[in-house]
């Protein structure tokens, strides 16, 4: 994507956003509500027409049959049909994909969700977390190059959470590039390869987790308690320690502070206000 | 092609899985017996009024009236059906979150709207066909009278709910599912009205309502199409029998002239791209 732009009648969703996801890559799109990140996410997959900039999905302008072709897509906000089962739903899409992928290639995306015991199930009988689950399989048929997930674990519980990070990890090891856009920075830093921060249109900042994670100081433990030097950083502890030991002081631990991405987040949101 | 199949059968699928196939069918051939019973009560009724003194063959008014009635009645379940068929196809399953995981696959937006247009224009034109064949076979063997062109009139019938079909695929992608099928079933029965303005205009020569229907007929051709319908059904009717049922039940029979078909074909287009068009351009 690049110089993205896209007006809503007076407001400006995008402001120019310049974005790439490489092949195999993970990259988490983070952003407060009303950020634009859904507005990227629906640019990218065709829903949404773009103002102005260029938008391309390996190789074809978003929105062509052959960008579609190229994706799988999960919203933020979705429904499959109630009356339907886990399996129909997925033999559904596989004729819309063009898939030849046949019930084996169903019965694998049904076993990577955690849902194979539900094949026959009714899509309204399942809970909103199954649903979600199965939504990520939907967005995987066809093998798509690029997958994009909008708020994929807002209504899974710690363990379904845990299975849609052990299932990225395992489309990153296929070569499947992700853009993940969640509001939950623990996710994003335990699976990203980089992090994009959006906010009112604009990128604010991208980069590796820890890249954007800034150095915090140093802590130690001594018998008199916690002394912080916020200025110091790995180079300094030795120093730091020879000094405090040669004071009296007796020394228990000693911690590196760095900035989480929560904190890098807020810090970049913070001054685009 | 296959796109559009898909997408049909899919639609398809989810009212008979839904069950509104088989609420419309236990209706229907509910209505069918009301009907047959009717039917049977009003020929009993009017044989004592064979030997009047001027002219009317009053099983003739009385079978051209009822199938009338029953064209009407026909029209009307096939509208509702073509209607809660198509009402929320875009705006309104959009809303839900249910277009959206579609349009992203390689399916075009048109091929998603033919193929919805394609399931319920079908099913609705079906419908009516078989309706109005029941109806005209209950006439036909209880009364013992059968129309000239029962075919030309039922075509005509079931392009009408055609027409409506495409006019509620056309209003879903602008207003949500409860507006959008309020308004086309308003737009109906203004149309049907409009008719019948049209008839009290022909009966008092006033200018304004004629040309009131007549605007009315080509800007709702479904109008056009269902009194263009009763005037095939009752066409062949002589002398005073004739002049009464042209009358005919809730707007009388009009000629709409040989563009009538062609005209309806050209507005089934102008429908089908100015939604083609707008869906193109919506952002979902």
């Amino acid at each position: 994507m690049t110089g993205l732009t896209k007006r809503y009648g007076r407001t400006d969703a995008l402001r120019g956003v310049d974005l790439t996801v490489g092949k195999g890559e993970l990259v988490g799109l983070l952003g407060p509500n009303g950020a634009g990140k859904s507005t990227l996410v629906k640019i990218a997959c065709g829903l949404v027409r773009q103002s102005g900039g260029t938008a391309e999905i390996c190789g074809a302008p978003a929105g062509t049959a052959a960008a579609r072709r190229a994706l799988g897509y999960l919203a933020e906000l979705f429904r499959f049909p109630g009356w339907a089962s886990a399996d129909e739903l997925l033999a559904l899409h596989q004729r819309l994909a063009g898939s030849d992928g046949g019930a084996a290639e169903r019965a694998e995306l049904l076993e990577l969700v955690g849902l194979a015991e539900a094949r026959e199930r009714r899509i309204e009988t399942m809970s909103k977390g199954m649903q979600q689950r199965l939504g990520i399989a939907q967005a995987l048929v066809g093998k798509p190059a690029l997958l994009l997930l909008d708020e994929p674990t807002s209504a899974l519980d710690p363990a379904g959470r845990r299975t849609v990070r052990e299932l990225l990890e395992e489309l990153r090891r296929r070569g499947v590039a992700v853009l993940l856009n969640t509001h939950l920075l623990s996710e994003v830093e335990q699976v990203c390869d980089r992090v994009a921060i959006i906010d009112r249109g604009l990128l604010l900042a991208a980069g590796r987790p820890d890249e954007l994670a800034r150095p915090g100081g140093v802590e130690i433990v001594t018998g008199s308690g916690v002394r912080t030097f916020a200025a110091a950083s790995r180079d300094d502890v030795p120093e730091i320690v020879a000094d405090l030991v040669r004071a009296g002081e007796r020394v228990y631990e000693v911690r590196l502070v760095r900035s989480s991405l929560e904190d890098a987040y807020l810090a970049a949101v913070e001054a685009a206000a | 092609m296959s796109d559009v199949l898909v997408v049909a059968a899919h639609a398809l699928r989810e009212s008979l899985r839904r069950r509104v196939f088989a609420v419309v069918v236990c209706l229907t051939l509910a209505f069918g017996a009301l009907y047959a019973w009717g039917a049977d009560q009003l020929f009993q009724d009017v044989t004592g009024f064979d030997r009047n003194g001027i002219g009317l063959d009053a099983r003739t008014l009385a079978a051209a009236t009822l199938l009338g009635l029953a064209m009407f009645g026909t029209l009307f379940l096939g509208v509702v059906l073509a209607v809660f068929l198509t009402l929320g196809a875009v705006r309104g399953d959009a809303e839900r979150g249910l277009l959206q995981p579609l349009i992203v696959r390689p399916l075009g937006r048109r091929q998603y709207l033919a193929g919805r247009f394609l399931a319920a224009a079908s099913v609705a034109a079906v419908y009516v066909l078989l309706v109005y064949a029941g109806a005209v076979v209950v006439t036909g063997a209880v009364g013992d009278w059968w129309p000239q062109h029962p075919v030309g009139a039922g075509l005509r019938l079931a392009g009408a709910v055609v027409v409506v079909a495409a006019l509620a695929l056309l209003g879903s992608i602008f207003l949500s599912a409860n507006a959008n099928g309020i308004a086309v079933l308003m737009v109906f029965g203004a149309g049907l009205l409009a008719g019948l303005l049209g008839s009290i205009g022909d009966a008092l020569q006033s200018h304004t309502l004629q040309t009131l229907a007549n605007t009315s007929s080509w800007l709702l051709p479904f109008e056009a199409l269902y009194r263009d319908a009763l005037r095939v059904l009752v066409a062949e009717v002589p002398g005073v029998t004739g002049a009464i049922v042209q009358l005919g039940p809730l707007g009388g029979s009009h000629d709409a002239g040989p563009l009538l078909v062609p005209y309806t074909l050209a507005y089934l287009l102008a429908v089908a791209a100015a939604a083609a068009f707008a869906f193109g351009r919506s952002d979902l």
